[in-house]
């Protein structure tokens, strides 16, 4: 039996947890080598200019661009409230018996392959839409409720864990100056996890932003800036997915430069949800503090906790709401 | 002793994941989505007649294709539009078969057939409504491929010739998937192979002409591509052997029973 010495085991361990960066830093730089060359050739101009016809040199992606932030708003709309609401019944309101059997539906939800969502778009929302509004059913609307769902899970997961880091000494000083539990929720909880959930919107965003398949079967794919939500669009992700398999030259190069594009706002959401979660931690640990300060173990007395700056704006809507 | 072991292992492990890439004796294929069904078919009772005779189809694009036969990864590219005149100059091209391309539109439409010109007015955005060309009062939902697709650049080249397709249009990426949307909306127009045609779905006559073999064979459809087998220089070995099996009387015959029209003699 041949020992193996605990540093080559270590250095073997950082090697392989390394190795994921490195698989990112590859991708970054494989898709700029191949989509940057074209952005130069063609210009920035003529790059963001709105006229998509690769076969013949046009190599417009704005009218994508507006595409997927269409479809995300609309997702977000549809998303967020279904989302932060759900969050908080599971955290805050929900007996046991509820939390059991909708936590392992979330889960489930987020399980589901982005394809049966999409069929599920076909096979249901599409007729549902062309009924109901007329049209071709294949919509920006159509997209934005498809990924309104998938977006859930994200939203969702995420905004438990901000309302879970709320300190229970901010529910109990609520609850003790007499305010309801549902005051207590929306005037103290969910203003303490604001940051927490912010971020969870982004993530979900994000998600939205990058979701390919189920928007390719559901929004139609035509390249028009949208005139309502019932009108086609198309993505920047299906713009590369859809044509990529026939796509040679600078054409190709031109869906690298939509995945240059794409790259940079999914770095940019995720920069700035990583900075919304930074100032959650700052107050998570101002909280933390707080119960071990003698002002935190009079909470449960009645008097109120005395409040650093970050939360005093809530405790006051608190009472304000419990006179 | 243990470690040593899964030392070889691994060894082992990466020396026959790169055996695995060695091609196999025989033929390759690769390009258009579109011819790739019937170029599958023919391989399938080719290698039936020919024992031990590997040909592997894979898809990619007629642009992919070209590129393939050019480059040599594949002996034979797949073709589904006519040539560009930059592609000529580097490969050339046998027609293996031709494709009648239809247009089809809900079963409940009352169209029964339209003018090359009233469908290019509707590919145009140019008519928007059904009621354009007699019709329902109803506005059309006209679907394309994607840019870049043989089907796409078939239609383009045959029927709109100069004008461009809408932008309102929709974009479906396979005939299947146009095809689906097209049985679900009532409003819809779509263009697909005669082949893959089936009952969700109802062909339209064009300029008066049905899309059936007899007008095909005496000219009178005119909506028809050649499905062409590309390579760098006349074809050789393996290639020419399989490439004159499927112009002969066995291949012709296949050709036909997977609803395309062998090229014309």
């Amino acid at each position: 039996m041949i020992r193996i010495p605990d540093k080559v085991v270590e250095r073997a361990l950082l090697m392989m947890a390394l190795s994921s960066m490195a698989v990112l830093s590859l991708i970054t730089v494989f898709i700029f080598r191949e989509g940057a060359p074209l952005v130069w050739k063609v210009g920035l101009g003529e790059f963001f200019s709105t006229t998509w016809r690769p076969t013949a040199g046009h190599f417009g992606i704005s009218l994508m661009i507006v595409g997927s932030a269409v479809v995300t708003v609309g997702a977000l709309v549809i998303g967020v409230p279904f989302g932060i609401a759900c969050a908080v019944v599971l955290t805050e309101l929900a007996p046991a018996k509820v939390r059991a059997a909708l936590k392992p539906a979330i889960e489930i939800l987020a399980g589901i392959p982005s394809v049966v969502y999409g069929f599920l778009g076909i096979v249901v929302l599409m007729p549902a839409i062309r009924q109901v509004f007329g049209g071709p059913g294949a919509s920006a609307l159509a997209g934005s409720i498809i990924l309104g769902i998938m977006v859930l899970p994200t939203i969702i997961g995420i905004s438990i864990d901000a309302l879970q880091a709320v300190p229970r000494s901010y529910r109990e000083g609520s609850l003790a100056l007499g305010a309801t539990e549902w005051q207590t929720t929306w005037r103290v909880v969910l203003p303490a996890a604001r940051s927490g959930i912010v971020a969870a919107v982004i993530l979900g965003m994000g998600r939205a932003v990058g979701e390919t398949m189920a928007v390719i079967m559901v929004t139609g794919n035509s390249v028009q800036m949208p005139g309502s939500p019932l009108d086609p669009v198309r993505t920047l992700t299906a713009n590369i997915a859809l044509e990529m398999g026939y796509a040679a030259g600078d054409h190709r190069a031109a869906l690298f430069a939509t995945g240059i594009v794409l790259f940079l706002i999914i770095m940019a959401l995720n920069t700035l949800a990583n900075t919304a979660r930074g100032t959650k931690k700052t107050t998570a640990s101002r909280a933390a503090a707080a119960p071990a300060s003698p002002g935190g173990g009079a909470a449960a007395l009645g008097s109120a906790p005395v409040p650093d700056k970050g939360t005093a704006a809530p405790a006051n809507a608190a009472r304000r709401e419990g006179s | 002793m243990r470690l040593r072991f899964l030392l070889v292992a691994v060894l082992c492990l990466l020396w026959g994941s790169g055996c695995a890439r060695r091609k196999a004796a025989g033929l390759t294929l690769a390009g258009s989505t579109s011819v790739q069904p019937v170029a599958e078919k023919w391989a399938e009772v080719f290698r039936q007649g020919h024992g031990g005779f590997e040909i592997s189809v894979q898809g990619g694009g007629s642009t992919a294709g070209v590129v393939a036969a050019e480059s040599g990864a594949a002996e034979l590219g797949m073709c589904s539009r006519s040539l560009k005149k930059e592609e000529e100059k580097r490969v050339q091209a046998v027609t293996v078969a031709r494709d009648a391309m239809v247009l089809i539109v809900h079963p409940k439409s009352t169209i029964v057939g339209l003018s090359l010109d009233q469908v290019r007015g509707l590919y145009s955005g140019e008519m928007r409504n059904w009621r354009d060309v007699g019709g329902a009062d109803l506005r059309a939902t006209v679907i394309t491929r994607e840019d870049g697709s043989g089907t796409r650049g078939a239609f383009e080249e045959m029927v709109m010739g100069k004008t461009l397709i809408t932008n309102s249009a929709l974009v479906q990426d396979s005939m299947g998937a146009v095809r689906q949307m097209v049985a679900a909306d009532q409003a819809a127009i779509g263009y697909i192979s005669l082949g893959i045609v089936d009952a969700s779905v109802k062909a339209l006559r064009i300029d008066g002409q049905e899309a059936n073999e007899e007008n095909i064979d005496r000219g009178s459809y005119k909506l028809l591509r050649p499905f062409t087998f590309v390579s760098k220089g006349e074809p050789t070995g393996n290639a020419k052997v399989f490439l004159d099996w499927i112009l002969g009387p066995e291949g012709r015959e296949l050709t036909r029973k997977e609803g395309l029209l062998p090229p014309s003699s």
